[in-house]
């Protein structure tokens, strides 16, 4: 299954140059740009690991593509995200956050049923991936 | 949910070149013409070039190679639309001389000249020294390099002193990291950054000599001689011209002998010693009218005598 | 001084009410008053008038105001203005102490201003335009239980707008069958489903056995897609025991939002907003009844003044209109509402229909709903005028599909992002919207059936409440 989280996985992969572009954008808004990546997809797992510090004062979009294919290239099996952060006062949190790769295999997620009293259940999700230990957790 | 299984041909890991300038909408036909001059009009060359000009004293070997460098770039232009050249031109320069001779100034033009030629999208100048891009302990060097260069993406990376970047013989120095992370970047990314590495001539020649991988990249040598007398003079002239004050007759003759021995002397800076000098004869200048009496006109307020030169040290020895 | 306390009827000008040299205190509650007042009644009298039967006055004078610090407690009107283009109506600006409320309570702000003075005869209609709520006051509120920040960060959803739907049929599914459609639509890719204003618990569904099933919806479609997802448990009762209870219950299980119904009331609100800050639960907003008293431009109360109050109460989701759907919806007045809900310092704006400026102190925005009559087909518009700190919902839009729920679900998110990924390009989402729709189309077949079906509906009337200053028509076709 295809996990849809991110603010354009609805939409075809983005090339090189539409990622650049959705770099633009956010760098024209004076956001700091950071590079996450992660092997396990559970929604409430907020915090990726951070390839390198966010990027502030950046010009151009061409360093922050840089580090991306230096991410895939170290990391290919993993999900990989930007995320800008928007620094104003009423704001100060993430702006702008979308997927930048995938596993080219996703297992997707098991939903856990707890029964409890009447018919009440306790649904949990499980990341099918998290199974297997980590670093191998989305070899063939 | 139905979703048609389709994967847009992505670029992704192991290609190089990103951010290349957007592919030609289609290379001109053969019997095409191309008319230059309209071009160089155009992308506002002259502009930058006339400021150069104007900004800058002498140099005239320096000029005279902006505009070479300019003329290529255009010819360039003109013969990839013929599908005649693929690829970015490597952009990376050398500024050699002694401080105080226009080092910076011209990194400053040549920045917004190769933006208006289209080969820099964003023409910004980032100015480092060995400091900003190396650090003290194992993995400090990589994020102040890479920091430095993402900064500079779209623009000009101006190295003052590169040659601190490599300490031979010394083997607990990271410079030599900084230096292959550069290296990469110049290689990898022509379309995105231009490198400007300046200091002293002779040490920039060791420096290059000892990593050819370095001197190999560098397209652009630039020389930038020392100012001479009559060059000094005008700087000064032209500097002052800018604070509303003027020299009278005779302070320009003892300006002249100043300068002519403050040359002689160690550590002179070129155009940053006339400022120094320039500033400290305006000191001089107020304090004598400070202590004079009686009425003073405009042209007292603007007017530096040889006695705000004469108190210098240099006049000393 | 004798003549002013002895016994008998004098005019409310004469009384301290009309006070055109007062200058407002920075602790001063402002009201704005779009006042008709009855023939004869000069505007000053009628300002006057407004000023003191929001406040102090009665209608013959009494020897006990003499044992108060009279004076302080008064309503000041400060100014009265004609209404452009009108000869029978004026605005009038009241200025009142802070004493004259009580700390953190809307039911106190609401009863003290709106709740003796619409009935007078001397007026021939009164409507609350707008209040400026003063830093002092405004934080003696919670405000908003999360906020528009807070929230985006609990989805963890950043950078478009949200989507939503209400379930429809309004009534008459059961349980089961209600649990499918929101299974279907947040599987198909909307980030939430809502229960409509008047499903409380009815003969028909219950309302726990309606929380049940819809939580399993929840749960099988947060597996099926990785995301967070929400429906709107409506937990609105006729008690608070009541509502307490089913939130509880929403909140065992594991819903992230729910919903109450502005016919609750002020107190009932309040409530639940601090209920939804201690338990970690957002607070949605239907603003039900709401358009018996602020749609008509003559009477009543402003939408925006509602939203102050809402925004003050502690609500994090508040219907605020859609321009190009079928409820009312002037742009201006629209986005005055916006500005309200989600900015933090908003400036007087006639062509907004705001006439103070409001300084919220850091209080949270109020993340604004959409909904009523939208479809993907305008999702450009959408973009364009409401902007990206707002929840868009599609009930017919989704449920409509004729590849089913799940599919009009999709269409509606394909839509989004493929707009927002367009204007973050630098495209004008009014003029290209279209191409940019059915460019996305092309990828997307469920867009694509979406389109064909509802591409030319609009909804075309116009305005009955619109700004002063510029006679604005509502959106035309094809704009």
């Amino acid at each position: 299954m295809r996990i849809t989280q991110g603010t354009f996985s609805y939409l075809p992969e983005l090339t090189d140059e539409e990622i650049t572009s959705q770099l633009g954008y956010a760098l024209g808004r004076g956001w700091a740009v950071s590079v996450e990546f992660t092997d396990d997809p559970h929604p409430r797992n907020n915090y990726w690991d951070m390839w390198g510090l966010p990027m502030f004062d950046l010009a151009d979009a061409a360093g922050v593509l840089h580090e991306i294919n230096e991410c895939r290239r170290a990391c290919p099996d993993r999900y990989i995200r930007v995320c800008a952060y928007d620094s104003r006062l009423g704001r100060q949190t993430v702006a702008l956050s979308f997927l930048v790769n995938r596993p080219a295999d996703e297992p997707g997620f098991r939903l856990g049923r707890q029964e409890r009293a009447d018919r009440r259940v306790r649904f949990t999700i499980h990341p099918y991936a998290l199974d297997r230990p980590a670093g191998t957790r989305y070899s063939p | 949910m139905t979703r048609p299984g389709f994967t847009l041909a992505r670029p992704g890991p192991g290609n190089q070149d990103q951010g290349q300038e957007p592919a030609a909408p289609g290379a001109l036909a053969d019997d095409a013409t191309v008319d230059l001059t309209a071009e160089r009009a155009g992308a506002g060359v002259d502009v930058v070039l006339d400021a150069l000009e104007s900004d800058l004293v002498g140099l005239r070997p320096v000029k005279t190679r902006v505009r070479e460098i300019a003329a290529l770039l255009l010819v360039d232009r003109a013969r990839s639309r013929f599908g005649l050249s693929a690829g970015a031109p490597s952009l990376h320069m050398g500024f050699t001389g002694n401080p105080g001779t226009g080092k910076t100034t011209v990194a400053l033009r040549m920045a917004e000249l190769l933006h208006r030629l289209g080969y820099l999208r964003r023409g910004q100048v980032v100015s480092v020294t060995r400091d900003d891009l190396v650090g003290q302990y194992v993995g400090h060097t990589a994020p102040r390099t890479r920091d430095a260069i993402n900064r500079a993406m779209g623009g000009v990376l101006f190295i003052d002193e590169a040659y601190y970047l490599y300490r031979a013989g010394n083997e607990r120095d990271y410079g030599q990291e900084s230096i292959e992370i550069l290296l990469q970047y110049m290689e990898n990314h022509r379309a995105d950054l231009v490198v400007i590495m300046a200091g002293y001539a002779d040490r920039m020649e060791t420096f290059f000599a000892s990593n050819p991988g370095l001197s190999s990249r560098i397209a652009h040598h630039l020389e930038f001689p020392d100012y001479s007398l009559d060059e000094l003079a005008a700087i000064g002239e032209l500097m002052l011209r800018e604070q509303r004050y003027r020299l009278s007759a005779a302070a320009e003759a003892t300006f002249r002998d100043y300068l002519q021995r403050r040359m002689t002397q160690p550590r002179f800076a070129n155009a940053r010693s006339v400022r120094n000098a320039l500033e400290r004869a305006r000191l001089r200048h107020a304090n004598r009218l400070i202590a004079a009496d009686g009425a003073l006109a405009k042209d007292d307020l603007m007017r530096l005598e040889p006695a705000d030169f004469l108190a210098s040290r240099v006049f000393a020895s | 001084m004798t003549d002013r306390w002895s016994a008998g009827v004098l005019h409310y000008a004469e009384m301290g009410y009309w006070q055109p040299d007062y200058v407002p205190k920075p602790s001063d509650l402002l009201a704005a008053f779009r006042v008709t007042p009855q023939a004869g009644v000069p505007p000053e009298e009628a300002g006057a008038a407004v000023a003191g039967e929001s406040s102090t006055a009665t209608w013959t004078v009494v020897w006990t105001d003499r044992l108060t610090a009279y004076d302080h407690y008064q309503g000041k009107c400060y100014s009265v203005e004609p209404v452009p283009g009108r000869d029978d109506q004026y605005i009038a600006r009241v200025a009142y102490d802070l004493d004259l409320f009580e700390e953190g309570s809307i039911a106190n702000l609401s009863s003290s201003i709106i709740g003796n003075v619409f009935g007078f005869k001397a007026l021939r209609a009164l409507r609350l335009e707008d209040m400026r709520i003063p830093p002092h006051y405004a934080k003696t509120f919670q405000g908003p239980a999360h906020g528009i920040v807070m929230e985006r960060e609990y989805l963890s959803k950043f950078g478009r707008p949200l989507l939503g739907a209400t379930v429809k049929p309004k009534l008459g599914l059961s349980a089961r069958n209600y649990g499918r459609v929101v299974f279907e639509a947040l599987k198909g890719g909307l980030d939430f489903t809502k229960d409509d204003e008047n499903i409380n618990s009815q003969p028909f569904m219950r309302w726990r056995d309606r929380f049940l099933h819809c939580m399993e919806a929840v749960g099988k479609a947060q597996a099926e897609t990785g995301e967070i997802k929400g429906h709107y448990l409506n937990v609105t009762a006729a008690t608070m025991e009541d509502m307490y209870e089913r939130a509880e219950f929403a909140k065992e299980l594991g819903s992230v939002i729910v919903m109450v119904d502005l016919t609750a009331g002020y107190t009932a609100i309040q409530s639940m907003a601090r209920w939804a800050r201690r338990n970690g639960v957002l607070l949605h907003l239907h603003r039900a009844g709401h358009s018996t008293y602020t749609r008509q431009k003559e009477h009543g109360v402003s939408f925006r003044v509602i939203a102050k109050w809402m925004r003050l109460a502690g609500v994090d989701h508040l219907h605020a209109g859609t321009v190009v759907g079928k409820l009312e919806g002037d742009p201006g007045t629209v986005a005055g509402f916006y500005d309200t809900l989600r900015c933090h310092q908003a400036e007087p704006d006639p062509a907004k229909g705001l006439y103070f400026e409001q300084d919220w102190v850091s209080m949270p925005g109020v993340m604004p709903v959409a909904s009523g009559g939208i479809h993907a087909g305008q999702m450009h518009q959408l973009l364009h005028y409401l902007g990206e700190d707002v929840i868009l919902q599609f009930g017919g839009g989704t449920i409509g599909h004729p590849q089913g729920i799940a599919a009009g679900a999709t269409a509606n998110r394909v839509a989004l992002e493929a707009m927002v990924k367009a204007r973050n390009e630098g495209r004008h989402l009014l003029a290209e919207g279209p191409d940019i729709l059915r460019a996305a189309a092309k990828h997307s077949r469920e867009l694509d059936m979406a389109l064909s079906t509802w591409g030319d509906v609009t909804f075309d009337f116009e305005s009955t409440d619109t700004p002063d200053v510029t006679a604005v028509p509502t959106l035309g076709r094809g704009a």
